[in-house]
Protein backbone atom coordinates (compact mmCIF):
# COMPACT_ATOMS: atom_id res chain seq x y z
CA UNK A 1 0.00 0.00 0.00
CA UNK A 2 1.60 3.22 -1.16
CA UNK A 3 -0.19 6.51 -0.86
CA UNK A 4 2.18 9.46 -0.85
CA UNK A 5 1.41 12.97 -2.01
CA UNK A 6 -0.16 14.40 -5.11
CA UNK A 7 1.85 13.53 -8.19
CA UNK A 8 1.82 15.68 -11.31
CA UNK A 9 0.51 13.67 -14.25
CA UNK A 10 -0.12 14.14 -17.96
CA UNK A 11 -2.96 12.75 -20.02
CA UNK A 12 -1.30 10.71 -22.75
CA UNK A 13 -4.22 9.12 -24.58
CA UNK A 14 -7.99 9.40 -24.69
CA UNK A 15 -10.45 7.00 -26.31
CA UNK A 16 -14.23 7.20 -26.43
CA UNK A 17 -15.47 3.72 -25.52
CA UNK A 18 -19.22 4.26 -25.09
CA UNK A 19 -21.48 7.22 -25.91
CA UNK A 20 -20.85 8.53 -22.37
CA UNK A 21 -17.53 7.04 -21.26
CA UNK A 22 -13.92 7.45 -22.08
CA UNK A 23 -10.75 5.55 -21.27
CA UNK A 24 -7.92 7.86 -20.24
CA UNK A 25 -4.29 6.84 -20.17
CA UNK A 26 -2.31 9.03 -17.84
CA UNK A 27 1.45 9.18 -17.44
CA UNK A 28 2.51 9.52 -13.82
CA UNK A 29 6.29 9.84 -13.43
CA UNK A 30 7.46 7.70 -10.53
CA UNK A 31 4.19 5.76 -10.31
CA UNK A 32 4.82 2.93 -7.82
CA UNK A 33 2.45 0.42 -9.44
CA UNK A 34 -0.89 -0.85 -8.16
CA UNK A 35 -2.81 -3.98 -7.24
CA UNK A 36 -5.91 -5.03 -9.21
CA UNK A 37 -8.95 -3.20 -7.83
CA UNK A 38 -7.24 -0.12 -6.41
CA UNK A 39 -8.18 3.45 -7.22
CA UNK A 40 -6.68 6.91 -7.37
CA UNK A 41 -7.82 10.36 -6.37
CA UNK A 42 -7.65 12.83 -9.24
CA UNK A 43 -7.30 16.55 -8.51
CA UNK A 44 -8.13 19.21 -11.05
CA UNK A 45 -7.21 22.86 -10.53
CA UNK A 46 -9.03 25.64 -12.36
CA UNK A 47 -7.26 28.82 -13.52
CA UNK A 48 -8.57 30.70 -10.50
CA UNK A 49 -7.18 28.08 -8.12
CA UNK A 50 -10.44 26.26 -7.40
CA UNK A 51 -9.78 22.57 -6.91
CA UNK A 52 -11.96 19.49 -7.23
CA UNK A 53 -11.05 15.95 -6.18
CA UNK A 54 -12.71 12.74 -7.32
CA UNK A 55 -11.90 9.05 -6.94
CA UNK A 56 -11.57 6.83 -10.00
CA UNK A 57 -10.83 3.14 -10.15
CA UNK A 58 -7.84 1.92 -12.08
CA UNK A 59 -8.59 -0.30 -15.07
CA UNK A 60 -4.91 -1.13 -15.09
CA UNK A 61 -2.69 -2.81 -12.51
CA UNK A 62 0.98 -3.54 -12.01
CA UNK A 63 3.97 -1.33 -12.72
CA UNK A 64 4.98 1.17 -15.36
CA UNK A 65 4.47 4.93 -15.50
CA UNK A 66 1.12 4.84 -17.27
CA UNK A 67 -2.18 4.22 -15.54
CA UNK A 68 -5.59 3.76 -17.09
CA UNK A 69 -8.91 5.15 -15.90
CA UNK A 70 -12.32 4.70 -17.46
CA UNK A 71 -14.65 7.58 -16.65
CA UNK A 72 -18.39 7.59 -17.23
CA UNK A 73 -20.02 10.99 -17.52
CA UNK A 74 -22.34 11.93 -14.69
CA UNK A 75 -24.90 14.36 -16.15
CA UNK A 76 -24.59 17.69 -14.32
CA UNK A 77 -21.43 16.42 -12.66
CA UNK A 78 -18.62 18.82 -11.94
CA UNK A 79 -15.60 16.76 -12.94
CA UNK A 80 -16.62 13.81 -15.10
CA UNK A 81 -17.98 15.89 -18.04
CA UNK A 82 -14.60 17.58 -18.27
CA UNK A 83 -12.75 14.25 -18.24
CA UNK A 84 -15.10 12.66 -20.75
CA UNK A 85 -15.67 15.59 -23.15
CA UNK A 86 -12.87 18.13 -22.84
CA UNK A 87 -9.60 16.73 -21.59
CA UNK A 88 -6.97 16.14 -24.29
CA UNK A 89 -3.57 14.46 -24.49
CA UNK A 90 -1.01 16.79 -22.98
CA UNK A 91 -3.36 18.19 -20.33
CA UNK A 92 -2.07 18.12 -16.77
CA UNK A 93 -3.76 16.95 -13.61
CA UNK A 94 -2.68 15.50 -10.27
CA UNK A 95 -2.99 11.96 -9.04
CA UNK A 96 -2.75 10.46 -5.56
CA UNK A 97 -2.42 6.75 -5.02
CA UNK A 98 -2.68 3.89 -5.46
CA UNK A 99 -5.42 3.89 -2.83
CA UNK A 100 -7.34 1.23 -0.94
CA UNK A 101 -6.24 -2.21 0.17
CA UNK A 102 -9.72 -3.57 0.81
CA UNK A 103 -11.25 -3.86 -2.65
CA UNK A 104 -8.29 -5.74 -4.11
CA UNK A 105 -7.90 -9.18 -5.63
CA UNK A 106 -4.62 -10.81 -4.68
CA UNK A 107 -3.46 -13.89 -6.56
CA UNK A 108 -2.84 -16.98 -4.51
CA UNK A 109 -6.31 -17.75 -3.19
CA UNK A 110 -7.98 -21.08 -3.86
CA UNK A 111 -11.66 -20.13 -3.69
CA UNK A 112 -13.42 -19.28 -6.95
CA UNK A 113 -13.90 -15.57 -7.57
CA UNK A 114 -17.18 -13.92 -8.47
CA UNK A 115 -17.14 -10.41 -9.92
CA UNK A 116 -20.41 -8.46 -10.16
CA UNK A 117 -20.40 -5.08 -11.90
CA UNK A 118 -23.01 -2.44 -12.52
CA UNK A 119 -22.20 0.13 -15.23
CA UNK A 120 -18.80 1.73 -14.78
CA UNK A 121 -18.31 -0.45 -11.70
CA UNK A 122 -16.66 -2.77 -14.19
CA UNK A 123 -13.41 -0.79 -14.07
CA UNK A 124 -11.71 -2.27 -10.97
CA UNK A 125 -13.20 -5.69 -11.75
CA UNK A 126 -11.75 -5.56 -15.27
CA UNK A 127 -8.33 -4.98 -13.69
CA UNK A 128 -8.89 -8.10 -11.56
CA UNK A 129 -10.01 -10.16 -14.56
CA UNK A 130 -6.98 -9.02 -16.57
CA UNK A 131 -4.69 -9.89 -13.68
CA UNK A 132 -6.19 -13.36 -13.45
CA UNK A 133 -5.91 -13.89 -17.21
CA UNK A 134 -2.32 -12.60 -17.26
CA UNK A 135 -1.39 -14.95 -14.41
CA UNK A 136 -2.51 -17.85 -16.62
CA UNK A 137 -3.34 -19.90 -13.56
CA UNK A 138 -5.34 -19.48 -10.39
CA UNK A 139 -8.90 -19.79 -9.16
CA UNK A 140 -11.72 -19.78 -11.72
CA UNK A 141 -13.38 -16.39 -12.28
CA UNK A 142 -16.97 -15.56 -13.11
CA UNK A 143 -18.07 -12.07 -14.09
CA UNK A 144 -21.67 -10.88 -14.02
CA UNK A 145 -21.87 -7.50 -15.76
CA UNK A 146 -25.06 -5.42 -15.73
CA UNK A 147 -25.36 -2.69 -18.36
CA UNK A 148 -28.27 -0.77 -19.83
CA UNK A 149 -27.54 -1.84 -23.41
CA UNK A 150 -24.64 -3.54 -25.19
CA UNK A 151 -23.23 -0.19 -26.35
CA UNK A 152 -23.07 1.07 -22.73
CA UNK A 153 -20.53 -1.58 -21.76
CA UNK A 154 -17.06 -0.27 -20.97
CA UNK A 155 -14.30 -2.78 -21.87
CA UNK A 156 -16.76 -4.87 -23.88
CA UNK A 157 -14.20 -6.16 -26.41
CA UNK A 158 -11.50 -6.79 -23.82
CA UNK A 159 -13.90 -8.75 -21.64
CA UNK A 160 -15.17 -10.83 -24.55
CA UNK A 161 -11.56 -11.60 -25.39
CA UNK A 162 -10.76 -12.59 -21.80
CA UNK A 163 -13.86 -14.79 -21.78
CA UNK A 164 -12.89 -16.35 -25.11
CA UNK A 165 -9.49 -17.27 -23.73
CA UNK A 166 -11.22 -19.28 -21.06
CA UNK A 167 -9.90 -17.35 -18.06
CA UNK A 168 -13.17 -15.70 -17.13
CA UNK A 169 -16.75 -16.89 -17.45
CA UNK A 170 -18.78 -13.84 -18.56
CA UNK A 171 -22.53 -13.30 -18.18
CA UNK A 172 -24.23 -10.16 -19.48
CA UNK A 173 -27.30 -8.63 -17.90
CA UNK A 174 -29.12 -5.99 -19.96
CA UNK A 175 -31.45 -3.72 -18.04
CA UNK A 176 -32.92 -1.81 -21.00
CA UNK A 177 -32.30 -3.89 -24.11
CA UNK A 178 -30.04 -6.62 -25.50
CA UNK A 179 -28.10 -6.87 -28.76
CA UNK A 180 -29.93 -7.52 -32.06
CA UNK A 181 -31.53 -10.92 -31.92
CA UNK A 182 -31.29 -11.12 -28.13
CA UNK A 183 -33.94 -13.44 -26.79
CA UNK A 184 -32.74 -13.55 -23.22
CA UNK A 185 -34.26 -11.63 -20.37
CA UNK A 186 -34.03 -7.88 -19.98
CA UNK A 187 -34.05 -6.48 -16.46
CA UNK A 188 -32.05 -5.89 -13.34
CA UNK A 189 -30.05 -8.48 -11.48
CA UNK A 190 -32.41 -10.27 -9.12
CA UNK A 191 -32.33 -13.37 -6.92
CA UNK A 192 -33.01 -15.64 -9.88
CA UNK A 193 -30.11 -14.24 -11.92
CA UNK A 194 -27.80 -14.58 -8.95
CA UNK A 195 -28.95 -18.11 -8.16
CA UNK A 196 -28.41 -19.22 -11.77
CA UNK A 197 -25.14 -17.46 -12.64
CA UNK A 198 -23.14 -16.78 -9.46
CA UNK A 199 -20.91 -19.43 -7.89
CA UNK A 200 -23.02 -21.45 -5.45
CA UNK A 201 -22.60 -20.74 -1.75
CA UNK A 202 -21.04 -24.15 -1.04
CA UNK A 203 -18.13 -23.28 -3.37
CA UNK A 204 -17.33 -20.44 -0.93
CA UNK A 205 -16.60 -17.83 -3.62
CA UNK A 206 -14.82 -14.57 -2.91
CA UNK A 207 -17.31 -12.02 -4.20
CA UNK A 208 -16.51 -8.49 -5.39
CA UNK A 209 -19.39 -6.13 -6.16
CA UNK A 210 -18.86 -2.66 -7.64
CA UNK A 211 -21.28 -0.11 -9.03
CA UNK A 212 -23.53 2.78 -8.10
CA UNK A 213 -24.60 2.71 -4.44
CA UNK A 214 -28.15 1.52 -5.14
CA UNK A 215 -26.90 -1.30 -7.39
CA UNK A 216 -24.40 -2.53 -4.80
CA UNK A 217 -26.98 -2.44 -2.01
CA UNK A 218 -29.47 -4.47 -4.03
CA UNK A 219 -26.93 -7.06 -5.13
CA UNK A 220 -25.29 -7.40 -1.71
CA UNK A 221 -28.68 -7.79 -0.02
CA UNK A 222 -29.68 -10.47 -2.53
CA UNK A 223 -26.39 -12.34 -2.06
CA UNK A 224 -26.86 -12.41 1.71
CA UNK A 225 -30.49 -13.46 1.31
CA UNK A 226 -29.30 -16.39 -0.83
CA UNK A 227 -26.87 -17.50 1.87
CA UNK A 228 -23.55 -15.89 0.93
CA UNK A 229 -21.71 -14.95 4.13
CA UNK A 230 -21.35 -11.13 4.39
CA UNK A 231 -17.66 -11.54 5.22
CA UNK A 232 -17.08 -13.09 1.78
CA UNK A 233 -18.65 -10.13 -0.04
CA UNK A 234 -16.47 -7.11 -0.73
CA UNK A 235 -18.21 -4.03 -2.00
CA UNK A 236 -17.30 -0.70 -3.53
CA UNK A 237 -19.89 1.99 -4.16
CA UNK A 238 -19.69 5.17 -6.13
CA UNK A 239 -21.95 8.17 -6.28
CA UNK A 240 -22.17 10.79 -8.94
CA UNK A 241 -20.65 14.24 -8.86
CA UNK B 1 -20.00 24.45 -12.91
CA UNK B 2 -19.46 24.36 -9.16
CA UNK B 3 -21.90 22.19 -7.40
CA UNK B 4 -22.57 23.60 -3.96
CA UNK B 5 -24.13 20.39 -2.73
CA UNK B 6 -22.48 17.65 -4.73
CA UNK B 7 -23.06 15.23 -1.89
CA UNK B 8 -23.08 11.55 -2.61
CA UNK B 9 -23.58 8.50 -0.45
CA UNK B 10 -20.78 6.03 -1.03
CA UNK B 11 -18.64 3.83 1.22
CA UNK B 12 -15.31 3.88 2.99
CA UNK B 13 -13.33 3.00 -0.11
CA UNK B 14 -14.03 6.48 -1.46
CA UNK B 15 -12.22 8.22 1.41
CA UNK B 16 -9.08 6.07 1.32
CA UNK B 17 -7.17 9.09 0.01
CA UNK B 18 -8.65 11.52 2.51
CA UNK B 19 -7.94 9.25 5.49
CA UNK B 20 -4.45 8.53 4.19
CA UNK B 21 -3.76 12.26 4.49
CA UNK B 22 -4.71 12.10 8.16
CA UNK B 23 -3.24 8.76 9.14
CA UNK B 24 -0.48 8.39 6.51
CA UNK B 25 -1.54 4.82 5.81
CA UNK B 26 -4.35 2.88 4.21
CA UNK B 27 -7.34 2.74 6.55
CA UNK B 28 -9.80 0.78 4.40
CA UNK B 29 -8.88 -2.54 6.02
CA UNK B 30 -8.89 -1.17 9.57
CA UNK B 31 -11.68 -2.67 11.65
CA UNK B 32 -13.72 -0.16 13.63
CA UNK B 33 -16.13 -0.83 16.47
CA UNK B 34 -19.29 1.23 16.81
CA UNK B 35 -20.12 2.25 20.37
CA UNK B 36 -23.75 2.66 19.37
CA UNK B 37 -24.48 -0.95 18.48
CA UNK B 38 -21.21 -2.85 18.93
CA UNK B 39 -20.90 -3.72 15.23
CA UNK B 40 -17.40 -4.31 13.92
CA UNK B 41 -16.59 -3.68 10.28
CA UNK B 42 -13.73 -2.71 8.03
CA UNK B 43 -13.65 1.03 7.32
CA UNK B 44 -14.30 0.28 3.64
CA UNK B 45 -17.71 -1.07 4.64
CA UNK B 46 -18.93 2.10 6.39
CA UNK B 47 -21.54 4.39 4.90
CA UNK B 48 -19.93 7.66 3.83
CA UNK B 49 -21.75 10.87 3.01
CA UNK B 50 -19.26 12.84 1.00
CA UNK B 51 -19.05 16.37 -0.30
CA UNK B 52 -16.33 18.96 -0.92
CA UNK B 53 -15.95 19.95 2.73
CA UNK B 54 -16.88 16.90 4.79
CA UNK B 55 -17.02 13.15 4.98
CA UNK B 56 -19.59 11.87 7.46
CA UNK B 57 -18.83 8.24 8.25
CA UNK B 58 -21.70 6.16 9.60
CA UNK B 59 -22.08 2.67 10.99
CA UNK B 60 -23.83 0.51 8.37
CA UNK B 61 -25.65 -1.40 11.12
CA UNK B 62 -27.15 1.39 13.26
CA UNK B 63 -26.39 4.59 11.24
CA UNK B 64 -24.68 6.31 14.20
CA UNK B 65 -21.95 8.70 13.06
CA UNK B 66 -18.64 6.96 13.74
CA UNK B 67 -16.56 10.01 12.86
CA UNK B 68 -16.48 13.04 10.62
CA UNK B 69 -13.62 14.48 8.61
CA UNK B 70 -13.88 18.20 7.87
CA UNK B 71 -11.77 19.99 5.31
CA UNK B 72 -11.08 23.69 5.69
CA UNK B 73 -8.66 24.67 2.95
CA UNK B 74 -5.49 22.72 3.59
CA UNK B 75 -6.53 21.77 7.11
CA UNK B 76 -8.22 18.48 7.99
CA UNK B 77 -10.06 17.99 11.25
CA UNK B 78 -11.25 14.67 12.63
CA UNK B 79 -14.21 14.60 15.00
CA UNK B 80 -14.77 11.28 16.70
CA UNK B 81 -18.36 10.18 17.14
CA UNK B 82 -19.45 6.69 18.15
CA UNK B 83 -16.20 5.00 17.06
CA UNK B 84 -14.83 3.33 20.18
CA UNK B 85 -12.12 0.97 18.95
CA UNK B 86 -9.79 0.42 16.02
CA UNK B 87 -8.07 -2.80 15.10
CA UNK B 88 -5.39 -3.20 12.46
CA UNK B 89 -5.89 -6.06 9.96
Amino acid sequence: MIVGDWRPATVSEVADVTPTARVLRITVPGWPGSEPGQHVDVRLTAEDGYQAVRSYSLGSYGGGDTIELAVDEVPDGEVSPYLVRDVQPGDMLEVKGPLGGYFVWRPGGVNPVQLIAGGSGIVPLAAMAKARADAGTGPPFRLLYSVRRPESAIYRDELERLAGDGGVNLTWVYTRGGPPGWTGRVGRIDDEVIASTVWPVDQMPDVFVCGPTSFVEQVADALVRLGHPPAKIRTERFGGA
Amino acid sequence: MRAENARSVVDGNAIAGLLAELFTQDMTMMTGTCGGCGAQAPFAHNVVELDETAAIVRCRSCTHTLFTVLRDGETLRLRIGSLVALEAP
